[in-house]
């Protein structure tokens, strides 16, 4: 059932907590009376808003627009009316609002029509088009538009990659969804195959989930699909990372700076799968996904939830948070952040809420200077010298640390979690990384401020030239026309120039009249007149203003 | 003795007349240091150095002309990085230079004449708009150097400090917040 595993450098192996949650069926969440739908779920533009306050909007109905190329669409979770349209708290590490869509579902649920795509009449071409609209967006943690990935490449696509690995800790909702809907997750790896033109699709799942490899194994055989294999790979975090799962089904190495598309292989999460099988074979867009809620919660669920659900429903629908609680976590321990407020809602990002108590989360243990041990880089999934990384960006040394590829960092958290000296490095190097991207951002817009304003400069050049030479030009004509008198030639050449101008601006005057004032019935004519008397007669004051 | 002269003469000659032929072959048209500084400059063209624009600044400071510390949306980085490369001591803003937060211009739709004095004033034609008709500042492109908001005839043009949002949010330098380390002192 196995295929061939290639070795990786790095990664190490977590306490998994992931038998608390995995247990359990997945369970459908209940509507909510409110849902807030934020319009930036995804990697990229922002969607852009169809929507205002007071509008009814139906269950799968667009209500946010993909905006440029890398963007993805947004949809009402329910049927229901727009009651505001503001910033509210989402889950993001900077703890910032963003714009959201509120929606208070009228209970009905009434959906919009959904067509089925028939996928396999379509190219794939086709298929990209009617797949923009959907919403879909990659759901292993990037939320990079899903559509996007699947548009015809300029490098053939060889190979499929599905993610199952989910080698994050605590974490169970791929496990889950390939245990109770791996046919459906295969179906939609179908429809990748056919939208890439790929030949084969590898399922790369971590040996401590057997339930689900061999559910997914029986949906392949099921399915009679060719040239497929379900590959369980070790666990060994961060397997589940798209560069290093490719490298462990395919042998083969993402280079530094690129991504594994420009080597001939897509990487989907499972979840990406079931939700494009949902989208081609139902009609239906991104609306739900599911969420391990976990931790320290009476009954750690994985629950399949609308998107917009605020997550303190969630964790109520978990049992409710136990006593001592500490906080919560989005995503797992190694790479999520601290959720600071539970009203904010589930979106296509969200694949785990811990909730955390200081047992299971002790508080970070105060940081020691670095001594050089290396352990971090022997961790490093990415070979990359953490050590080396942690100093050129403390020092805020940017140019240094971008040589020894820190870009490259995949934020996976190993080097931090084996540091002797409890560095928090990862958070050094999202600093370095965020300084050194807005610094790019920044010397983009200086140069197109240059470019822009030396074309101002040339353009300012070249209409001073022309109308000189154009002045010069009619000098000239005059001239040449005689128009010149024999006594006084100078002044005789501006009095007809002068004369010339002014004839022209009477005969311009005069020229000038309504085009549409013939022919007018009596009624139209009078209320020409009443215009005219009003505009004759001006009250002082706009005259004033004006 | 005169042999020597002759030699010595021959070889000052070939070796004269390579210089000046590699003067004239290798000649760098413009000012190749004023580029490197050019291309430190933030380019908001705004003028506050004194100059019309990044440029002659650029173009002055590589002739030695002027200071390196008058350019306010260069910043204190902006400041190391030509100290750096001018290999001059960086000093601090002047009296009156200090930078501001990034902010764009912002034209009050209710108010605008349209008289297009904004229009000519931006350097970096970031103002749509034509004559007797509504103008509008591309947010993207407007440098925030406010030379729009002095020729507008109705003080119909405001600048706007640019807040962080989501999309334009950075990590901050780690630090450690002072409990945890008396919790695990005690």
């Amino acid at each position: 059932m196995s295929g061939k595993v290639y070795p990786i450098p790095g990664g190490l192996h977590p306490a998994e907590y992931k038998d608390i949650s995995n247990d359990r069926p997945i369970l459908v969440a209940p509507l909510s009376e409110r849902y807030v739908v934020p319009l930036r779920q995804h990697i990229g533009e922002p969607a852009r808003l169809l929507v205002k306050p007071g509008y009814s909007v139906l269950k799968g109905q667009l209500i946010g627009a993909p905006e440029g190329r890398i963007s993805a669409a947004v949809h009402a979770p329910t049927s229901g009316r727009v009651i505001a349209v503001e910033p509210r708290p989402v889950a993001h590490p900077s703890g910032l609002p963003d714009q959201c869509v509120v929606i208070e579902a009228d209970g009905q649920d009434t959906a919009v029509e959904m067509q089925p795509i028939a996928w396999r009449d379509l190219i794939p071409c086709e298929l990209h088009q009617r797949l923009a609209n959907m919403g879909l967006a990659g759901q292993g943690g990037a939320v990079f538009p899903s559509h996007v990935k699947l548009a015809p490449s300029p490098i053939p696509i060889e190979t499929l990659i599905l993610n199952g690995a989910e080698c994050e800790p605590w974490i169970t909702c791929d496990d889950r969804l390939m245990r109770e809907r791996a046919t459906e997750i295969l179906q939609g790896a179908e429809i990748m195959r056919h939208a890439l033109g790929a030949s084969r699709i590898l399922v790369g799942i971590e040996d401590n989930k057997p339930e689900a490899a061999q559910a997914m194994q029986a949906a392949c055989d099921q399915l009679k699909l060719g040239n497929a294999e379900v590959t369980v790979v070790p666990t060994r975090y961060p397997s589940g990372g798209a560069k290093q799962l490719t490298q462990l089904l395919t042998g083969l190495e993402t280079p530094s700076g690129k991504i594994s598309t420009d080597i001939g292989i897509q990487v989907f999460n499972v979840g990406t799968a079931y939700a494009l099988y949902r989208a081609v074979e139902l009609g239906e867009p991104m609306l739900s996904r599911i969420v391990t809620i976990t931790g320290h919660v009476a009954q750690p669920v994985n629950i399949e939830a609308r998107l917009g659900t605020p997550i303190e429903e969630l964790i109520r629908l978990a049992g409710g948070e136990l006593p001592e609680a500490s906080g919560h976590l989005i995503g797992g321990p190694m790479m999520g952040f601290e959720l600071n407020d539970t009203a904010a809602p589930v979106v296509k990002a969200v694949n785990c809420v811990i909730t955390k108590n200081l047992a299971l989360f002790p508080h970070h243990p105060p940081a020691m200077p670095c001594i050089r041990c290396g352990q971090c880089a022997l961790v490093c999934p990415a070979s990359l010298q953490p050590f080396e990384m942690y100093w050129h960006a403390k020092s805020k040394n940017f140019d240094k640390a971008r040589a020894y590829a820190l870009l490259d960092c995949i934020e996976c958290g190993c080097c931090s979690h084996v540091c002797p000296s409890h560095i928090p490095l990862v958070d050094f190097y999202r600093f370095a990384k965020s300084e050194i991207i807005a610094a790019d951002r920044a010397s983009q817009a200086s140069e197109i401020a240059r470019q822009r304003h030396e074309f101002q400069l040339l353009r300012q050049e070249r209409e001073k030239r022309e109308k000189a030479e154009r002045l010069g030009k009619k000098a000239t004509e005059r001239l040449d026309s005689g128009a010149v008198a024999a006594d006084d030639p100078e002044a005789a050449r501006k009095k007809a120039i002068l004369e010339g101008a002014i004839e022209r601006a009477r005969q311009a005057k005069e020229a000038a009249r309504p085009q549409n004032t013939e022919n007018l019935t009596p009624e139209q004519q009078q209320q020409v007149d009443e215009i005219e008397a009003r505009r004759t007669a001006p009250p002082q004051d706009t005259e004033t203003q004006a | 003795m005169i042999s020597a002269i002759i030699v010595m003469a021959a070889i000052g000659l070939v070796l004269g007349s390579v210089l000046g032929w590699a003067e004239l072959y290798y000649k760098v048209a413009g000012d190749p240091l004023a580029d490197k500084i050019n291309d430190i400059l933030p380019q908001t063209q705004c003028g506050q150095c004194g100059f019309a624009g990044c440029r002659p600044y650029a173009e002055a400071m590589a002739r030695g002309e002027a200071d390196i510390n008058r350019c306010p949306p260069g910043g204190e980085p902006g400041i190391q990085k030509l100290a750096n490369l001018l290999g001059v001591e960086p000093k601090p803003f002047g009296e009156g230079m200090a930078p501001k937060p990034k902010s764009v211009a912002v034209v009050d739709e209710n108010t605008c004449i349209g008289c297009t004095l904004c229009i000519q004033a931006c350097p970096v034609d970031a103002v749509v708009g034509a004559s007797k008709q509504l103008h509008v500042i591309v947010a993207e492109l407007c440098t925030g150097c406010e030379l729009c908001v002095a020729p507008c005839p109705v003080d119909c043009i405001h600048m706007e400090v640019v807040h962080e949002t989501v999309s334009n949010w950075k990590w901050r330098y780690p630090v450690f917040p002072v409990h945890e380390e008396e919790e695990a002192a005690a």
